[in-house]
């Protein structure tokens, strides 16, 4: 069985949509920084649970035992249940549990997840889980089999800083927006992502790299769409490369 | 697909920050019934924001289609959800449903009572043939010692040696037993393999411990000592063996026409149940084996003990047995 990296689904509507699954690795990060906040947590409510010690050091050490252990059972269900589907851990690491079938996380799948750690966690340090999670098609640890549930992972997009990337006061090919149209029909984003990487590490290029590399681009963006020669004449190719990432964000006319 | 990206969003994001609205309100008030009319409206912004993700995926800025993606993804959860929600769900139910799921799933309990009966067998014949096999089987210090000298030093106690560790050990004892519990149940997932391992060496050294007992004579002791909790924590572990199956008969399937995905989900709620049910039982266990169990006689007669060991198990029977029945 192969693992996949992506849930998607498909509605009825026939909209796609995907989740990227999160791996292992990043789960057991997100693990561990929750069992600092249980242990922060425990350590809190036993020194609390030290002002019981005046009616009996006795009922005191109870409290603390059962904190401790409802702690340990309900920091899971409840957090991934009132921040549908995030712990702490979780949050940090931009991980969410949902349903496998991109419904509602219903209450009995969080609890069932979270009570199958016990099983899960065998002999140490996650062993069991970790394994079944490495030979599932999507990543699920044996507590989420159980619950039908799968961790997908939310990546932060970055907005694109077009000012940063291409601070263009006057974009000559916005002079001509049925050519810039045809751009943004020819041009992949991915095509597109790769060029704006390329263009926010440009100061750190060697200036003949540089040159080379933004040549590349802009002879391959022209053979894609040729603009008419008046209007690139004066641009440099990484002008002209940002010329076309400036035109592909935006449609606002040239403006001078 | 030539897509004017600024006029675009100007011109849907409104309706996405209705949807939003809607279903923020939805997350907060789970029992917020709509109208015909917001029904038609809800349904009308979730097919037009999908309709915008289409649009957008041909090409679009990266962090616009993430959101909106999460946005039509709530959304669709929302619309296509066909099981009831939790909010639906009475707290008569949640008081009788342990007692339901139990019926519902007779011959998982059986199988579980089979096991630790098996267990128990071996046990107590393996204490019967040679009394040396106690060193193997009861490796605990507390049953290590000699029945006769264990029942004379109890009776015989000036003080109660619990004294000001009672609370203390009743948690130690909840919390430790409903570890154990969960941890059967658990062991559904392999199988049932690890559920019948742990009902089974339950099972062993409970026949142990009954045969050395009645072996040396000290029968009413054995019971005034064990039946105050174990009439409450014997059947949960029992029960923890019964929803560990039903986990293991949902993975295995034999031969039912359905997906294994499916399969759990239809045991999910009924193995919660019986949890919820046995941990309340372990708590109540817990709280007699401090308490009550623990105390011998002259302190409390077996008599008393055993009595009281008698209707708690008629109770907790009657409970499940009978709680949540229709009337027919």
């Amino acid at each position: 069985m192969t693992a996949e990296s992506a849930l998607r689904v498909e509605t009825p509507e026939g909209v796609v949509f995907a989740f990227s699954l999160a791996s292992p690795l990043t789960r057991a990060l997100a693990y561990a920084i929750d069992v600092a906040a249980i242990a922060v947590l425990t350590t809190v409510l036993s020194n609390i649970v030290r002002i019981f010690a005046i009616a009996g050091t006795d009922w005191a050490g109870a409290l603390a035992v059962l904190f401790t252990f409802l702690v340990s059972i309900a920091y899971g269900i409840l957090l991934e249940w009132r921040w549908r589907g995030q712990t702490l851990g979780k949050r940090v690491m931009r991980l969410r549990v949902i349903d496998a079938g991109g419904l509602r996380l219903e209450f009995t799948q969080v609890v069932v997840r979270n009570l199958l750690r016990a099983v899960d966690m065998l002999p140490a340090l996650y062993l069991v889980g970790g394994s079944v999670a490495f030979v599932t098609r999507k990543c699920q640890r044996l507590g989420d089999l159980a619950a039908g549930t799968i961790v997908v992972h939310e990546p932060q997009v970055q907005a694109i800083d077009l000012e940063q990337i291409a601070p263009i006061e006057y974009n000559s090919l916005l002079a001509h927006p049925h050519l810039a149209a045809r751009l943004r029909n020819r041009v992949s984003a991915e095509v597109a992502g790769v060029v704006i990487k390329a263009l926010s590490l440009r100061d750190s290029y060697e200036p003949s790299a540089r040159v080379a590399l933004f040549g590349e681009l802009a002879s391959y963006f022209r053979s894609l769409v040729p603009f008419p020669e008046e209007t690139v004449e004066a641009l440099t190719d990484e002008q002209y490369v940002r010329g076309v990432i400036s035109a592909l964000y935006t449609a606002k006319r040239a403006t001078k | 697909m030539i897509l004017n990206l600024p006029r675009f969003v100007a011109a849907e994001s409104a309706c996405w920050a209705e949807l939003e609205t809607m279903l923020n309100r939805l997350d907060a008030e789970p029992n917020w019934r709509m109208s015909t009319s917001e029904v038609q409206r809800f349904q009308y912004l979730y097919e037009r924001s999908a309709a915008a993700l289409v649009r957008l995926d041909e090409f679009s800025e990266p962090e616009l289609r993430s959101s909106l993606q999460a946005l039509v993804a709530r959304a669709y959860s929302t619309i296509h959800e066909t099981r009831s929600s939790r909010a639906s769900v009475r707290w008569q139910t949640w008081l009788t449903e342990p007692a339901r799921a139990f019926r519902r799933h007779g011959a998982a309990f059986s199988l579980s009572l089979g096991v630790t009966i098996l267990g128990c067998a071996l046990g107590w014949i393996a204490i019967r043939a040679d009394s040396h096999n106690k060193a193997v089987l009861l490796p605990f210090p507390g049953l290590m010692e000699s029945p006769g000298e264990r029942v004379a030093a109890e009776e015989s106690a000036k003080t109660d040696r619990l004294q000001g560790q009672k609370a203390s050990f009743s948690a130690t004892l909840m919390t430790h037993n409903i570890r154990v519990s969960i941890f059967t149940l658990g062991c559904g997932m392999t199988w049932g393999v690890g559920t019948v391992l742990l009902l089974f060496y339950n099972g062993v050294v409970l026949g142990a411990v009954a045969a050395d007992y009645i072996g040396a004579g000290q029968t009413a002791f054995l019971v005034g000592w064990l039946l105050p909790h174990g009439s409450f924590e014997i059947p949960a572990i029992l029960i923890a063996g019964q929803a560990g199956f039903l986990l293991a008969a949902a993975l295995i399937g034999w031969g039912r026409p359905v997906s294994l995905a499916d399969r759990l989900r239809v045991m999910r709620h009924d193995v919660i149940a019986l949890a919820g049910g046995l941990a309340t039982m372990l708590v109540w266990a817990g709280m007699v084996e401090a308490f009550i169990s623990q105390s011998h006689r002259p302190v409390l007669p077996y008599s008393v003990k055993i009595t009281f060991g008698i209707v708690e198990a008629s109770a907790l029977a009657a409970y499940l047995l009978l709680a949540g029945r229709t009337k027919t």
